[in-house]
C-alpha cells in the first residue's frame, strides 16, 4: 500500500510541474539523428539551429527558449517514443530536427495528431507536400526531389546521355531519383537502390563500372556517401564515370574526410557559403566562429528553422499560445535566409534558388565548395498544386 | 563479364578473409573454453577504436594496427580474467547474458569515450589508389593488402595450431578439455593465451576494415552475427572449419548480391524479381546455414568425435 | 493438493494489483499525465512477451535467441490487416497470435532438433532470416516499416482513439493469457515441459513424446509472443524491422533473467523493471545502457535467480 501512495505522490508532483508551463517561455523538442553514420548530418542540423538561439542569450524571437535535444538514433520506435514524450508530456510548441525521411514519416500522424508544430529542417518528403499538406507541418530546407531534379538539368546541359543512378532504398532515396528523372532527358543505365545505412559498396561499384555509363548520379547522405566517394575513388573508377550529387554528399563534412578526390565534383544546392549577401556572411562568420568550421547546407537548414521559429515567436509578440496566430506568423516567415531570397509555397515548402556548386582547390590549398552558377530562379515543387491548406 | 566475375571473387575472399579473423578466436573460445562469447564483436570495435586513435596521433597506420592488436590482446586478456572466467562453468543462457550485457557496457563506454559520431581511419595515401590486375581490371590496391594479411594470419593460424606444442594443446583443448587437463596441460593459462589470440585476431580485422567501413559504435554486432553462422556452418572449434565457412559464407553472400538479382531479373516479371531477388540475396547465408544444421547438426569439421 | 512445481496465487494481493492496474489510467487522466497511459500499455505487453519467453527459457529450458521474428510476425500481421480495412482489434489480435505460432511452428520443427549451443544459434539464424526478409520485401514497406493509419477498432461503442480504452483492451487480454499461463504450468503439458527442462534422456526414456511437448511449449510462447507484437502494432501506430532485430531478441532475455527466468511472475518484473528504468533514467542521463549492463552483469555473476530471486530472499 505505501508503495502505491509514492506513486500516486510521484504522479502528483510530475502534474504540478508540468502545469506551471505558460507562454513565458518557447519549448523546442529537438530531436535529430546524434549517432550512427548519420550522425554528422543531425550535429549539424543541431549546431546551425543552437547558433541562433545562442546569438541572442538563449532567446528564440525574445521568449527564453528551453531546447530539448534527444537522439532519434535513426530508429522509427526510438523516435515514436521521444514524440510521445514531446507531445503527451513536455508538451512542446514546436518539434524539430528530424534527418531521415523513414523516421520522419512514420511519426509525423503522431505529431499533427497532437496539433503541435513540426518545422523539417531536412527532409522534404512527397507526402505532406501534395494532399496530405497540413497547417502545422513546414519545410524549411527543400523538397526531397528539388536538388535532383536541378542536377538533372545541368546533365541534361552538359551533354551526359548515359547516367547510372544509386541512392539508399528509402523514401527520401526514392524521391530523389524521382526529382532527377523528372527533369533529366538521357538514358537511365540503371537504378540502384541500396540497403539504407550500407557501408561497404565494392559490389555495386564493380557491377556499375561493368555498365560502363558516362556518369554517375548518386543520393547518399552521411557517412554512406563519404564511404562510397572514398571506395569509387581507390577502385579507380573516377576514370571512367565522373561523380554527379545533390550537395549532401559534396558538403564541407565530406570534403574534410574524403579530401583531395573530392575535386571536381559538381553538386546542386539551394545555398552555398560564398553565395554573396549579409545574413549569410554572417551566418558563415558566426558559424566559423563558434564551432570552428565551415558550415554545410544542413547547419544552414538548421539556422533557418530556429530563424522561422524566432521570427514567428517575435511577430506575435511572444503569444505563441495563441495557435492560430502563431501558425500565420509562421507562414509568413519574415526573416533573413543566409541563402537569400525565401518564401513558403501553399504547402509550406520553400520558393528559392538552386545553385550550381563544384569543388574545387582555391589559391590557399584548400578544398572547398565554389558555387559556378544559378541552376533555377524561385523554383516550386511540383506538388504543391495538390495542396489545398485546411 | 570477366573482369566483373574476378572483382567480385576478389571481394568475396576479403569479406571472406575478415570474418575468418574474427569466427577464428570466436571459434578457439568456443570449442576450447565451451563459451558463447557475443562480446567477441566489441573487442573487434575496440580494436578498430584504438586504431583510429593511434593513427590520428602517430599518422602511421602500421603503428595503428601494432597499438590496436597489443592493446585489444590485453584488454581481451584482463576481460578473461576478470568477467569471464567465473562464467565457464555456468550455463550458455548466462554466458550469452552476461556478455550481451558486455556489449552494452562496451559500446556506452566507446561512446563516452570517443562521441557518438563515427570517428575518421582513413587508409595509408600509398595504398588509396587502384592497381591494374590485368588490362580494364583495376582493383582498389587497400583491398588486396587486406586479402595480403588475412592469407597470412590464416597461414600463421594454421602452421600454430597444426605444427606447434600450443596448437597441440589448443587441439586437445577442443576435443576432450578434461583429458587435457589430465594431462599435464595448464588449461587456465592456455585459455587466457587463446582468448588474447582471439582478441588481437579482432583487432587486426577491426583495424583494417575501419577504413573500408566506419569506425562507430554498434559496428561489432552486425559482423559477429556473421562471425557466428561462420563457426556453426564449420563446426564449433574447429579452425579449418572457420576458414570453410568463412570463405563459404563471404563469396556466396557476394555472389548473391550480385548474381540472384540478376539472375531474377532474367527468369521472373520485373515486378517480382525487384522484390525476390534482393530478399533471398540477403538471407542467402543464414539459409545455408540452416541447411548445413539440418544435414550435420555439428556443422561440417566438427572438431569432438 | 500442493506440489512443490504448483504456482500459487495469493488472493489478496492479487486482487489489490488487477484493482491498482485498473484504475490506473483513471488516476493518470485525473492528474493530465496521458503520457503515462501510453508508457504503462508499453509496460503491459512487454510483461506479456516477456513471459511467453519465460515459458521457453524458464519452464522448458530451451534458450531461444531469436523470440523478437515472432513479435515481428503478430506486428506486421496487424498492421497489415488494418491497412486493409481488417481492423477490427478481435480480428487483428487473434490473427497476430497465429502468425506468431504458425511460424514458431515452421522454425521449431527444424530448431528443436537442436541442442544446446546449437539450438541457440539456430533460433537466431532464423530469426535473422525473418529480419533481412522484412528488410528486403517492399510489400512489407522494406527497411520504412509499415504506418498504421489507426489503431484497430474495438467495437461495443469505445473510441479506438483513446490511449485509455486501449490500455483497458491490453489489460484484459493480458491478465487473461496470464492465467492461462498459470493454468498451462499447472497442468500436466506444463509438468512435463518442466520436466524435460530438467532430464530430456529421461523422459524420452519413460516414453514421453519430448519432441512434441517442446514443439507444443514453442508454439504457444510463439503465439503469446505474436499477440504482443499485434498489440505493438495497435499501441506505435507503426511497426519496423528494429521490431525484429537481434538485439530486441536480447533484450527479452535480459528482461527475463532479470525479473527471473522460471519465475512465474519473472517475465512481468523484468519487463515492467527494464521499460521503467529506461524511462526513468533516459532524462538524466543518455548512457541508460550502461548501468542496465551493469546491473544485469551483476545479476548473472551474483542473483542468477533475478528479482523474484531476490524477492523471495528477502521476504526469508
Amino acid at each position: 500500500m505505501k508503495n502505491k501512495t509514492c506513486l500516486l505522490a510521484g504522479i502528483a508532483v510530475l502534474a504540478l510541474a508540468s502545469a506551471a508551463h505558460a507562454a513565458d517561455k518557447v519549448k523546442v523538442g529537438f530531436m535529430s539523428t546524434l549517432s550512427g553514420p548519420g550522425a554528422a548530418i543531425g550535429v549539424d542540423i543541431r549546431d546551425g539551429f543552437e547558433l541562433v538561439a545562442k546569438g541572442d542569450s538563449g532567446k528564440l524571437g525574445g521568449l527564453a527558449a528551453e531546447i530539448t535535444i534527444v537522439d532519434d538514433q535513426q530508429n522509427p520506435d526510438t523516435a515514436r517514443q521521444v514524440v510521445e514524450r514531446f507531445t503527451k508530456r513536455d508538451r512542446v510548441d514546436v518539434i524539430t530536427g528530424m534527418v531521415f525521411s523513414n523516421v520522419l514519416l512514420p511519426v509525423m500522424p503522431a505529431i499533427l495528431g497532437s496539433k503541435t508544430v513540426y518545422i523539417s529542417p531536412n527532409t522534404g518528403p512527397e507526402d505532406y507536400a501534395a494532399e496530405k499538406c497540413d497547417p502545422h507541418f513546414f519545410v524549411v530546407s527543400w523538397q526531397n526531389e528539388d536538388t535532383a531534379a536541378a542536377m538533372g538539368q545541368v546533365m541534361n546541359d552538359r551533354n551526359l546521355k548515359n547516367v547510372y543512378l544509386i541512392a539508399p532504398n528509402y523514401p527520401g532515396g526514392r524521391e530523389t531519383l524521382n526529382g532527377f528523372k523528372r527533369t533529366y532527358k538521357g538514358t537511365i543505365a540503371s537504378e540502384v537502390y541500396t540497403k539504407l545505412g550500407q557501408l561497404d559498396y565494392a559490389a555495386e561499384i564493380a557491377t556499375l563500372r561493368a555498365a560502363k555509363p558516362d556518369a554517375v548520379f548518386f543520393f547518399l547522405p552521411g557517412g554512406m556517401g563519404t564511404n562510397f566517394i572514398k571506395q569509387y575513388v581507390s577502385a579507380g573508377a573516377q576514370q571512367d564515370a565522373k561523380l554527379y550529387t545533390p550537395g549532401f554528399s559534396a558538403d564541407e563534412d565530406t570534403i574534410k574526410s574524403v579530401g583531395e578526390p573530392m575535386v571536381g565534383i559538381l553538386n546542386t544546392t539551394q545555398w552555398a557559403h560564398d553565395l554573396d549577401n549579409p545574413a549569410n556572411r554572417k551566418f558563415v562568420a558566426d558559424f566559423q566562429k563558434a564551432y570552428g568550421r565551415l558550415p554545410t547546407m544542413y547547419a544552414q537548414q538548421g539556422y533557418d528553422a530556429a530563424q522561422l521559429i524566432a521570427a514567428a515567436v517575435r511577430d506575435t509578440g511572444g503569444k505563441i499560445e495563441d495557435k492560430a496566430a502563431f501558425l500565420k506568423a509562421l507562414q509568413a516567415a519574415k526573416f533573413d535566409s543566409p541563402r537569400g531570397k525565401f518564401r513558403f509555397n501553399t504547402n509550406h515548402y520553400p520558393i528559392q534558388d538552386y545553385h550550381l556548386r563544384e569543388v574545387i582547390k582555391d589559391s590557399t590549398g584548400r578544398i572547398t565548395n565554389k558555387t559556378i552558377g544559378k541552376v533555377y530562379s524561385d523554383y516550386a515543387d511540383p506538388f504543391a498544386a495538390r495542396c489545398t491548406m485546411k | 563479364m570477366l573482369t566483373l566475375v574476378v572483382e567480385q571473387v576478389l571481394n568475396g575472399l576479403q569479406l571472406g578473409l575478415m570474418l575468418f579473423l574474427l569466427a577464428a578466436g570466436l571459434t578457439l573460445v568456443f570449442g576450447i573454453m565451451d563459451m558463447i562469447n557475443l562480446a567477441h564483436g566489441s573487442l573487434y570495435m575496440i580494436g578498430a577504436y584504438l586504431a583510429a586513435t593511434v593513427a590520428e596521433a602517430s599518422g602511421s597506420f602500421v603503428a595503428a594496427i601494432v597499438a590496436a592488436v597489443v592493446g585489444t590482446a590485453v584488454i581481451g586478456m584482463a576481460l578473461e580474467l576478470t568477467v569471464l572466467r567465473p562464467l565457464y562453468r555456468r550455463s550458455h543462457l548466462h554466458q550469452v547474458l552476461a556478455t550481451f550485457a558486455l556489449i552494452l557496457i562496451a559500446n556506452e563506454l566507446v561512446r563516452i569515450i570517443w562521441g557518438a559520431q563515427p570517428v575518421a581511419l582513413n587508409m595509408p595515401a600509398a595504398l588509396s589508389g587502384p592497381v591494374e590486375l590485368a588490362p580494364g581490371l583495376r582493383y582498389p590496391a587497400y583491398r588486396l593488402v587486406v586479402i595480403g594479411v588475412g592469407l597470412a594470419a590464416a597461414l600463421l593460424l594454421y602452421v600454430v595450431v597444426a605444427h606447434t606444442r600450443v596448437g597441440m594443446w589448443l587441439r586437445a583443448g577442443a576435443s576432450d578439455r578434461e583429458m587435457a587437463g589430465a594431462m599435464g596441460v595448464n588449461t587456465a593459462w592456455l585459455f587466457t593465451a587463446a582468448f588474447g589470440a582471439g582478441a588481437a585476431l579482432c583487432a587486426v580485422a577491426g583495424a583494417l576494415l575501419g577504413p573500408l567501413l566506419a569506425v562507430q559504435v554498434g559496428m561489432g554486432e552486425n559482423i559477429l552475427i556473421l562471425a557466428f553462422v561462420v563457426i556453426v556452418i564449420g563446426g564449433i572449434g574447429s579452425v579449418r572449419g572457420a576458414l570453410v565457412g568463412a570463405l563459404l559464407v563471404g563469396l556466396l553472400d557476394t555472389a548473391g548480391r550480385t548474381l540472384l538479382p540478376a539472375l531474377f531479373r532474367a527468369l521472373a516479371p520485373p515486378a517480382v524479381a525487384s522484390e525476390v531477388g534482393p530478399a533471398l540475396a540477403s538471407i542467402l547465408i543464414y539459409v545455408l546455414m540452416a541447411g548445413v544444421l539440418y544435414f550435420h547438426p555439428r556443422g561440417l569439421f566438427p572438431a569432438r568425435g | 493438493m500442493a506440489s512443490a512445481l504448483h504456482i500459487r496465487l495469493h488472493p489478496l494481493p492479487t486482487l489489490l494489483l488487477v484493482a491498482g492496474l485498473a484504475v490506473l489510467p483513471v488516476v493518470l487522466t485525473a492528474v493530465d499525465q496521458p503520457f503515462y497511459i501510453v508508457l504503462a500499455s508499453r509496460v503491459l505487453i512487454y510483461a506479456l512477451i516477456a513471459s511467453s519467453l519465460n515459458l521457453l527459457i524458464g519452464y522448458g529450458g530451451m534458450v531461444s535467441l531469436g523470440h523478437a521474428c515472432f513479435i515481428g510476425a503478430g506486428a506486421y500481421t496487424a498492421a497489415v490487416m488494418v491497412r486493409a480495412g481488417a481492423d477490427i482489434a478481435w480480428l487483428t489480435w487473434p490473427a497476430a497470435a497465429l502468425a506468431g505460432a504458425a511460424l514458431a511452428a515452421m522454425i521449431g520443427v527444424v530448431a528443436l532438433r537442436t541442442r544446446g549451443v546449437y539450438f541457440i544459434m539456430i533460433t537466431l539464424a532464423f530469426a535473422q532470416m525473418a529480419y533481412y526478409v522484412v528488410v528486403s520485401l517492399r510489400v512489407l514497406g522494406g527497411d520504412d516499416g509499415l504506418t498504421l493509419p489507426h489503431r484497430a477498432r474495438y467495437g461495443f461503442g469505445l473510441d479506438p482513439g483513446s490511449d485509455t480504452v486501449f490500455y483497458w483492451a491490453v489489460l484484459v487480454v493480458v491478465l487473461l493469457l496470464m492465467t492461462g499461463m498459470r493454468q498451462l504450468l499447472n497442468a500436466p503439458l506444463g509438468r512435463a515441459l518442466q520436466a524435460i527442462r530438467d532430464n530430456d534422456t529421461r523422459m524420452e526414456a519413460i516414453g514421453f513424446p519430448v519432441f512434441r511437448i517442446q514443439l507444443a511449449g514453442f508454439v504457444i510462447a510463439g503465439a503469446a509472443a505474436g499477440l504482443g507484437g499485434g498489440m505493438l502494432a495497435d499501441l506505435n501506430q507503426q511497426v519496423s524491422p528494429s521490431l525484429l532485430h537481434w538485439t530486441q531478441s536480447g533484450t527479452l532475455m535480459v528482461m527475463v533473467i532479470l525479473g527471473g527466468a522460471g519465475r512465474f511472475l519473472g517475465g512481468v518484473l523484468g519487463a515492467a523493471a527494464l521499460l521503467l528504468a529506461q524511462e526513468l533514467f533516459s532524462d538524466v542521463t543518455t548512457h541508460t545502457a550502461l548501468g542496465i549492463g551493469l546491473v544485469l552483469l551483476a545479476v548473472v555473476l551474483f542473483a542468477p535467480a533475478g528479482l523474484a530471486g531476490l524477492w523471495r530472499q528477502v521476504a526469508r
